[in-house]
């Protein structure tokens, strides 16, 4: 069985596969009846242990649209709540007959265990600061389509490294692809050991504003502040928050991305989401092409070389 | 068959579309996915010299709507490109092969999800029998009897009947 579990396990030509099937979905979901018989009587479990709103809706509505059924499973109103075990609702869940486990923990490598006790796919929806795989999926897919190609880009991610899966998953997404990234932090949100990552360190952002093609904000949790790692949000929003001035300064055609939700007037100012070249609400609607994609490469479609010429016998 | 072939067969089944609606007010052409896109084009630039009017064509990739999704290897080809109201139109739908029918049962679901066509037909090149399902052709450009394993490759040059490559 196929999984999708990370970033890295795709490589650039599993990225492009991906992407290629979006294309597809993006057109399906422009019809006036946005929906394809494709998966019908398959069957989508979102297990989703860690709250969540934007993922979650985003793969319910991409396996509606792909006529599959859905179950939520939230951990607040379920067994969870009564000691049971993460492998017994694995094999709880198993049992009622499912095809495709999506699954959020709080904890890394979760998702890697649920699918060695599953015969369903298993997609990783976030496992604690670890990997988002399609997140990342989504973000280079818009990238790419305002930008053609990735080859060579400069790409920023801004803000609390440290703890985000999704700064992981779009290091490792938009490094195969051939954009160069730069991260911009202060010290205490960024990990300790970065040797082996192949990213530029920076801490100021104003020196990077002009030459980056993708500007890559994200989220900065509150709980951070309780942590003492940042002052406060008013120091960070004056450090490294886009305001109106700065996002003047960025270059032509760059592109501003934030994985939401978005903190209005912490990384980026409210009056300036609107701004044409901020493509917040543009990652939410590929999020659901994507997530189709996603869904159809691990349950509909055999990975085969799409170069290879099928009998003309239709 | 041979590329002259081809191109005589294109223009009498140009004819017979018109003859078939009496002219050709509210036909669309929609292609299927790869090989009908070629063969919808050609009948298009056809029925542009014989009645004057430029037909819209479309193309309709119906990877979705396969019934045989998990049983092989299936991936869209091609993005469906359809710039125009199927509601209330006449659509021929264009393929190269007919064989089992199977893509055009596929063709008609997804075709229904864009609109109500008020009527739909079927133009293909060639007819080579085995059909699986009760869907018949209304033009078409040769009737090819075949056996089951063999392979019919239309191209530009012609038409070529071969063994399937096992």
């Amino acid at each position: 069985m196929k999984h999708l579990l990370a970033i890295d396990e795709l490589g650039a030509d599993g990225i492009a596969e991906i992407h290629r099937l979006a294309d597809a979905f993006v057109e399906v979901n422009r019809r006036p009846i946005p929906k394809v018989p494709t998966l019908r009587g398959r069957t989508v479990v979102s297990l989703f242990f860690e709250d969540s709103t934007r993922t979650r809706l985003s793969f319910e509505t991409a396996a509606k649209r792909l006529s599959a059924d859905t179950m939520t499973f939230s951990v607040g109103t379920s067994s969870v709540k009564k000691g049971e075990s993460v492998r017994d609702t694995i094999e709880t869940i198993e049992a009622m007959g499912i095809d495709a486990i999506v699954v959020r923990h709080g904890s890394a490598g979760v998702p890697w265990q649920i699918a060695r006790w599953s015969s369903a796919a298993v997609i990783n929806a976030g496992d604690g600061w670890h990997q988002h795989p399609t997140q990342a999926l989504l973000d280079t897919y818009t990238a790419l389509g305002h930008l053609g190609s990735l080859d060579g880009r400069r790409v920023a991610i801004v803000g609390d490294i440290k703890h985000s899966r999704v700064a992981r998953s779009n290091i490792a997404a938009f490094t195969l692809l051939g954009a160069e990234v730069v991260l911009v932090a202060p010290r205490t949100l960024l990990p300790p050991d970065l040797t082996d990552w192949p990213v530029r360190v920076v801490s100021d952002l104003d020196g990077v504003l002009g030459d980056v093609d993708v500007l890559y904000l994200l989220r900065m949790q509150r709980e951070r502040m309780t942590e003492s790692l940042v002052p406060s949000l008013r120091e960070y929003a004056r450090r490294f928050g886009l305001d109106r001035e700065r996002a003047a300064r960025l270059g032509d055609g760059a592109i501003v991305m934030h994985p939401g939700p978005m903190n209005r007037g912490v990384e980026i100012a409210g009056d300036i989401t609107e701004l044409p070249n901020v493509v917040v609400t543009e990652q939410v609607a590929n999020g659901v092409a994507v997530r189709m994609a996603v869904l159809f490469w691990l349950l509909g479609a055999d990975p085969v070389p799409t170069h290879e010429e099928e009998p003309a016998d239709a | 068959m041979t590329a002259d072939d081809l191109r005589r067969a294109t223009w009498r089944m140009a004819h017979e579309i018109v003859e078939r609606n009496h002219g050709l007010d509210g036909v669309v052409l929609v292609a299927l996915q790869t090989g009908g896109v070629p063969i919808a084009e050609a009948l298009a630039a056809a029925l542009l010299e014989i009645e004057g009017v430029d037909v819209p064509v479309g193309s309709l990739d119906v990877a979705f709507y396969r019934d045989d999704i998990g049983l092989r290897p299936v991936l869209p080809e091609a993005v469906t490109d359809i710039a125009f109201a199927i509601d209330g139109a006449v659509v021929v739908l264009v393929d190269d092969v007919l064989f089992t029918g199977r893509t055009i049962r596929a063709a008609l679901n997804a075709l229904a999800d864009y609109g109500r066509a008020r009527a739909v037909q079927l133009a293909v090149m060639v007819d080579r029998g085995h059909r699986e399902l009760p869907i018949r052709p209304d033009f078409v450009g040769k009737n090819l009897p075949t056996r089951r394993d063999e392979v019919v490759d239309v191209a530009d040059d012609g038409v070529d009947l071969g063994e399937m490559v096992k």
